[in-house]
């Protein structure tokens, strides 16, 4: 796998995407489809949560099953300080971000000690814990999940109207993107994506390749605890599904449909497994065959994902 | 007190055997072609279905655990011909998604099949009664599940310590290129060794049926409490596969047991209601977690 570059003409389409998302609640309200500006946040806020997996998969090549960890802590962070009085985003999305890193630091620190099998493993051990730690335990509401009253204190921007939330949520996301985008290119990026490629090579060459893969797991744990802040507020839930392990399946799909080490991988990925979903789910309650068909037939013959397909994310060798 | 250790432990140490039916195939596959196979888990399931639509159709549960094993071994041959094959020589990640695909299709195959129901499935009447040992009642049925796992998985290790096919699968296990060289096929021994796998699998879902809940999803739970066995013990070794399900089995079902009245002993009894089975559901992880910190290649490593 080569290195991740953009050209100009992928920051122009990347632009005229982002026009069109932004001007989508108008266009559901001149079609009279507002139900779908809800769910659009859903997909964009699911985008993110695939786009902070990528980061530790797709760029630091570490094989994490236990990203909805992260994810659950957002959103539980979040629907707990709600629950003791604290609704300013301003604090309890930070918050939740924070408590993500902290835990991604702790699970990292200890899983990164592990190659392969065993770090896919131990990472999926941890996740497993912190599903069970959360619903045995009563007062964060055990099986049912902790509901979120009200969504959370903007400023001045009245979060409940769906369309605003959707355009925090849009402007994040996109505001993520671009950072990941920077972020890809510079030095740190460079470094970490080769010590995906091969990280004896940078042990020799003296890279703290220890530190730098901890660096960049806990940063794929706070996103994915933004995000688990935003989904806490979309659902008005913070739910154990989140932190269940076949989350932490899906949002490796939606990478992998989408394309690993793909900075847009992750949103392509939860755009067209979300959309095929409410697609299909309305054609045949067993959609989930023909996710597993197109699952297998991704794995199979398109290993680099949609973004591989059309040669789009990485350099030509 | 000391019965009820008891009765605990001999429940600990039936789970840890039909845990071990699973972990024994899934550390196989898992040793020899460096494969992870979450679908594991979907052959359980189709075994406990199968083995509950025969029984009630039969009315005899050895012919339903029977047919369970063979259909379940056939299937397997057919998915690894057919798919497995092509995902040994890929990397973890794609061997991860395809085999949680099969997840998503299996679990919704046996729901047009069977519905979304839970299935029932009977213990044969003759063992629906307990039995007296030492100064206790105990369930007949579950001692048989005992005997079955002790008899499987002392089989299993003569079959795997003492003939020429364990041999191979042993050294399959610890160097493949070396075997393949020495003439072995191992394409072949793999497809012989994931079908085999495949049927204990059966039999563990077939006996397990009767205690738990024949139903869609059944497989998932049981399947990482199976990688965590094999996690334990060293992927690749079935000595490491029997100490780590005996352990996980054990570990759980006394820290459920235990745990409770132990805290209750040191905090007031508010805090230990709602810690004791907190702590008791994540004990497993937090002994795997421990052992691959401390021996980050598991009790028994296979690979020197």
């Amino acid at each position: 796998m080569g290195l991740y570059a953009t050209t100009t003409r992928r920051r122009i389409a990347a632009v005229f995407v982002l026009l069109g998302l932004v001007a989508l609640p108008w266009g559901m309200r001149l079609i009279g489809q507002e139900f779908y500006v809800s769910f659009a946040s859903r997909v964009l806020i699911m985008a993110l949560a695939a786009t902070s997996l990528n980061l530790v998969i797709g760029f630091g090549g570490m094989v994490s099953f236990g990203h909805a960890a992260f994810f659950g802590a957002g959103a539980y962070c979040v629907a707990v300080l709600a629950e003791s009085g604290v609704t300013s985003a301003w604090l309890a999305w930070p918050a939740a971000t924070g408590v993500a890193a902290a835990l991604a630091v702790f699970v990292g620190a200890i899983s990164l000690r592990t190659r392969g099998v065993y770090f896919i493993m131990i990472t999926l051990a941890f996740a497993q814990m912190v599903f069970y730690l959360v619903v045995s335990l009563k007062t964060w509401g055990g099986d049912d999940g902790l509901p979120l009253l009200q969504r959370s204190a903007f400023g001045s921007l009245n979060l409940k109207d769906d369309s605003t939330f959707y355009f925090v949520v849009l402007a994040i996301l996109a505001f993520v993107l671009f950072m990941l985008d920077r972020i890809a290119h510079s030095r740190f990026g460079r470094v970490i994506q080769s010590i995906r490629e091969n990280e004896v090579r940078m042990e020799a060459l003296g890279y703290p390749v220890f530190s730098f893969k901890l660096v960049c797991f806990s940063l794929g744990g706070a996103l994915a605890g933004l995000a688990g802040a935003l989904m806490a507020n979309q659902a008005g839930l913070a739910s154990p599904n989140l932190l269940h392990w076949m989350q932490s399946g899906i949002l490796m799909v939606m990478i992998v449909i989408g394309g690993v080490g793909s900075v847009f991988g992750g949103v392509v990925g939860a755009v067209l497994l979300l959309v095929c979903e409410e697609a299909f789910v309305e054609i045949t309650p067993h959609w989930q065959i023909g996710l597993g068909l197109l699952l297998l037939a991704v794995v199979l013959w398109a290993p680099l994902g949609i973004a591989g397909l059309f040669g789009w994310g990485r350099n030509r060798e | 007190m000391t019965q009820l250790i008891l009765e605990q432990a001999l429940n600990g140490l039936q789970f840890g055997l039909m845990l071990f039916l699973l972990a024994a195939g899934l550390t196989l596959v898992f040793g020899i072609m460096d494969m992870i196979n979450l679908a594991h888990g979907s052959l359980y399931m189709v075994g406990a279905y199968l083995a509950a639509e025969v029984t009630q159709a039969s009315g005899s549960f050895i012919t339903g655990v029977g047919v369970a094993m063979l259909g379940t071994g056939v299937l397997a041959v057919v998915l690894e011909v057919v798919l497995l094959r092509r995902l040994y020589a890929r990397n973890h990640l794609a061997q991860v998604l395809a085999t949680f695909a099969l997840i998503l299709i299996a679990n919704e195959c046996v729901r047009i099949v069977w519905g979304a129901q839970t299935l029932m499935l009977n213990a044969p009447d003759a063992l629906s009664g307990p039995v007296r040992i030492g100064g206790f009642l105990y369930p007949s049925y579950r001692l048989l599940i005992i005997g079955v796992g002790a008899l499987i998985a002392g089989l299993l290790y003569v079959l795997v310590a003492r003939t020429r096919i364990g041999m191979w699968v042993r050294a399959g296990a610890s160097n493949r290129e070396m075997t393949e060289a020495l003439g072995i096929n191992v394409r072949l021994l793999f497809t012989a060794v994931f079908a085999f796998g495949a049927a204990l699998c059966a039999l563990a879902g077939a006996m397990l049926g009767p205690l738990l809940a024949v139903q869609v999803g059944m497989g998932e739970s049981i399947l990482i409490l199976a990688f965590v066995v094999i996690v334990i013990g060293g992927i690749g070794s079935i000595r490491g596969a029997l100490v780590g399900s005996l352990l996980v089995g054990l570990v759980d079902t006394l820290g459920r047991a235990m745990l409770p009245a132990m805290l209750r002993a040191l905090f007031s009894p508010e805090v230990a209601s709602s810690l004791g089975p907190a702590l008791a559901s994540v004990l497993i992880y937090v002994l795997m977690a421990a052992i691959l910190f401390w021996r980050p290649e598991g009790l028994f490593p296979a690979r020197a």
